[in-house]
């Protein structure tokens, strides 16, 4: 159904639920199939292995949430909130089904309805702190590398050794005396103080690297994608062989902040202090730079730029400014995200980087390449999808993430929110 | 002749040839040319990697497909031989049923992968492909049970390819001419000695037939691309890569020869990878599965000259004798120059990491250099270079001729 259409339908008046019912009946049918197939296995688990219960569960209730977010045309409307809510509430219906789920003394399964609620609700708000922490820390490293695609048409294959760098840079502070002192004092303003220090030493190091970088590596090969993909992994290698040189190649293991470490009960939910942290840091700079390229003079640049870079050039800007400036503040974003990474992983290593990159490029394909809007909704997916289905089946969490990406590109090859020019 | 051998694609270029026919040479003659393990594995590895950077060369070089799932295909070959020589024994016939399988899921995965993202566009494609690759990474290590996970996979190869096994009674020799020639420069005197120390026992076990068979199907299929890169679809492929619109014009699916290229380039990788796992019965995700082992990948095929497939036979052999002799040069480098760095005063001890960068380990900086170096200044790689050399001296040389025979 095209656009058009759906603002015609708006603009004369939303029908009810009982109009949709009628007039969408597949999706009503999805619906009640789905919900009756669910409730059939609350009442009577069918099989004697939790885990085939399990898969219809999650199938069932997916279908069920598939089936009432049609009948408001939310696929249509808005794919990414659609997205989000079918992995949210089909998250929670599993997490609940699963946590009701136990074996009897016979040798069978039950299910209790209050297990399901009380455990079921715990384990999924504390999955979707984790997951919005994980997926707010990997748009923070994403979102730079989504963004000097979009304006310049540049895939920087080399982003992930911007995080390591980052990740380097609060190694160095963590380990030195007076930096293990702050970090190790009981005091906020000392931990949070710390903490700024290490952000603002990597954003100036990345963003001056990030100079070099543009310069040096990639402005010879503006034009030419085959070989940006080259020298952009070499240009990665030599960064990364860099830090080896100057930092040493072991594995180094760190203590988060004294205040900032540590977790804390709120009824059956366990929250790690340090992924409120992650999740205020990570919506706070989506927030910034939603400001920054909705509301300045800069943002309308990139807005324009990315659609067309030759109109804003004929408008009188100078382009390759806008250019630099953009490739600076991404590498410095992508070293932001690796110090908060290295914080919530603990372990900085010369890979830190180069590891998270799978998950930063199926970020930024399912978003849509170019998107920031989508690179957001993207690692928040991820992050969720990946740590609900870690809960109910940690075998194939990690591949849950290559599921989401090539449903997504079956369902839309341009990913959820594309970008005009690509 | 040899216009069928080479499918008259030649390497054109005097200097070429004769890098190509010692490479050749080197690695016919290998086992009785140069002395040692270190030196058996790594012209082993070399024939195996011209053959998976040749693969990767008609995707990248012939029609501008960035694919980084090219490891994976590798990496399924050795595993499916892996897997088949360990749950059916070590025969003959497990090490088939191991390498058809492995190219036939290789083919099909090729075709999946290609189907699915190659309507898109090329940087889509790389993206795609680096996340289906990492994924299948992460999908082994996760079936231990079947791969080993992490700890690799090791498994016995026929008795005929072992070590144990002895093709021949009687003692045969080697020459180690390199070394030869080395002790003739420094120490002419000493002729007589310096030969009889040059030669050295060559025990014809079942590795020698390993080393042959890797060989020699090395030599077939590189002929077989070559071939295969000179045929009227060979040059459909050139056709795409230059103006796909117009290819598209002229009436040819173009998505359909790039799906074909795919599957057959990941096909052939397969093969490399079965070769692999049969010289090294030990498989793991690290050696295979890798980003690593992608990345030096590319590099061979950029550093070698992309679209030549010559490029794959010089870009393996560069990387692979530089990966396991660069770093002794190193060593020594670094060794020399401990004394500077070390009498630098205090002030100047941050200077220290520059040393560090010559230490054998950081090998692969220098390679990033080289790569980055040669992206920008050899685009078409080494065999590009002396191609442009070659013609260059025949165009001065047939002006020079045109202005002799012109009428004063």
């Amino acid at each position: 159904m095209s656009s058009a259409e759906n603002t015609a339908a708006a603009a004369a008046g939303e029908p009810g639920l009982a109009q949709r019912l009628g007039e969408r009946r597949g999706a009503a049918l999805a619906l009640a199939l789905g919900a009756l197939v669910f409730i059939i296995g609350m009442i009577v688990p069918l099989f004697g292995a939790r885990w085939v219960n399990d898969v219809i569960a999650v199938i069932a209730a997916g279908f069920a949430v598939h089936g009432a977010l049609s009948l408001y045309d939310v696929q249509q409307r808005a794919p990414q909130w659609y997205l989000l809510s079918l992995v949210v509430v089909t998250g929670f219906l599993a997490i609940a089904y699963h946590s009701g789920l136990s074996p009897t003394d016979a040798g069978g399964l039950a299910f209790s309805l209050g297990d399901a609620l009380s455990s079921g609700a715990g384990s999924w708000t504390q999955m979707t702190i984790n997951g919005l922490a994980m997926g707010l820390l990997i748009f923070i490293m994403a979102s730079g590398m989504t963004l000097t695609f979009g304006l310049m048409g540049v895939l920087n294959l080399g982003h992930s050794a911007f995080i390591t760098i980052g990740a380097y840079v609060l190694m160095t502070f963590l380990v030195s005396d007076w930096g293990r002192g702050l970090s190790g004092a009981e005091s906020v303003v000392a931990n949070v103080g710390l903490l700024a220090l290490v952000v603002l030493v990597a954003l100036v190091i990345a963003g001056v690297v990030g100079l070099l970088f543009e310069r040096l590596i990639v402005k010879p090969v503006y034009d030419n994608h085959l070989k940006q993909i080259l020298v952009t992994v070499g240009g990665g290698i030599i960064i990364t062989q860099l830090i080896i040189a100057i930092s040493g190649p072991n594995e180094v293991q760190l203590n988060q902040p004294a205040t900032l470490s540590g977790s804390f009960i709120v009824g059956p939910v366990v929250v790690e202090t340090f992924r409120l942290v992650a999740v205020a840091v990570g919506a706070a700079i989506f927030w910034g730079m939603l400001r920054v390229i909705n509301r300045t003079k800069v943002g309308i640049l990139i807005r324009a730029g990315v659609q067309s870079t030759e109109m804003v050039e004929a408008m009188g800007y100078r382009i390759k400014m806008l250019f630099i400036a953009v490739f600076m503040a991404g590498s410095a974003l992508a070293a932001v995200g690796g110090v908060f990474w290295g914080l919530y992983d603990t372990l900085i290593h010369p890979e830190i980087g180069g590891l998270r990159l799978f998950q930063i490029i199926i970020v930024i394909i399912i978003g849509g390449l170019g998107s920031i809007t989508g690179c957001f909704f993207g690692a928040l997916l991820l992050g969720l999808l990946s740590n609900y289905v870690g809960f109910v089946a940690p075998e194939v969490a990690e591949f849950s993430s290559i599921a989401l990406m090539v449903a997504v590109l079956m369902w839309r090859p341009q990913g959820l929110i594309p970008v005009i020019r690509m | 002749m040899f216009d069928t051998i080479l499918s008259g694609d030649y390497p054109k270029s005097k200097v070429l040839n004769t890098v190509l026919l010692a490479i050749f040479f080197g690695l016919a003659l290998g086992p009785f040319l140069f002395d040692g393990a270190v030196a058996f594995s790594t012209i082993t590895n070399i024939c195996i990697f011209i053959v998976l950077v040749a693969s990767y060369d008609i995707l990248l070089g012939y029609t501008h497909i960035v694919s980084l799932a090219h490891t994976m295909f590798y990496g399924i070959g050795a595993y499916a031989v892996a897997i088949a020589m360990n749950s059916m024994g070590p025969s003959w016939g497990s090490m088939f049923v191991g390498v058809i399988g492995g190219v036939l899921v290789a083919a099909v995965i090729a075709l999946l992968v290609g189907l699915l993202s190659l309507r898109v566009k090329a940087l889509f494609f790389a993206l795609v492909t680096l996340a289906v690759a990492v994924g299948f990474g992460i999908l082994i290590s996760k079936f231990y049970a079947i791969t080993g996970g992490e700890q690799g996979l090791g498994f016995r190869p026929p008795r005929e390819l072992g070590p144990g096994f002895k093709l021949f009674e009687e003692r045969w020799y080697g020459f180690n001419a390199l070394g030869w020639l080395w002790n003739l420069v420094t120490d002419p005197g000493n002729l007589g000695e310096n030969t009889k120390q040059a030669v050295f026992d060559v025990r014809m076990s079942g590795r020698i037939v390993l080393y042959y068979v890797i060989f020699l199907t090395t030599v077939g299929l590189f002929l077989l691309m070559l071939r295969m890169m000179n045929s009227p679809f060979g040059r459909v492929l050139k056709a795409v890569r230059e103006n796909e619109f117009r290819a598209e014009a002229l009436g040819y699916r173009t998505v359909m020869f790039r799906t074909i290229n795919v599957v057959i380039a990941g096909a052939i990788a397969a093969l490399a990878g079965a070769m692999a796992a049969m010289s090294d019965p030990w498989v793991t995700p690290d050696s295979y599965l890798s980003l690593g082992v992608m990345v030096n990948i590319l590099l061979m095929c950029v550093i070698g000259g992309m679209g030549t497939l010559y490029g794959a036979m010089v870009g393996a052999t560069i990387f692979i004798l530089a990966e396991t002799y660069l770093k002794d040069f190193m060593e020594v480098a670094y060794d020399l120059t401990a004394g500077f760095f070390n009498a630098l005063p205090e002030w100047l001890s941050w200077l220290s990491f520059i040393h560090e960068l010559i230490s054998p380990d950081r090998w692969y900086f220098w390679m990033g250099l080289l790569f980055v170096l040669s992206v920008y200044f050899f685009p078409a790689g080494v065999v590009g270079q002396f191609r442009a050399k070659e013609l260059e001296s025949q165009i001065a040389d047939s002006e020079e001729g045109a202005s002799r025979t012109e009428p004063a």
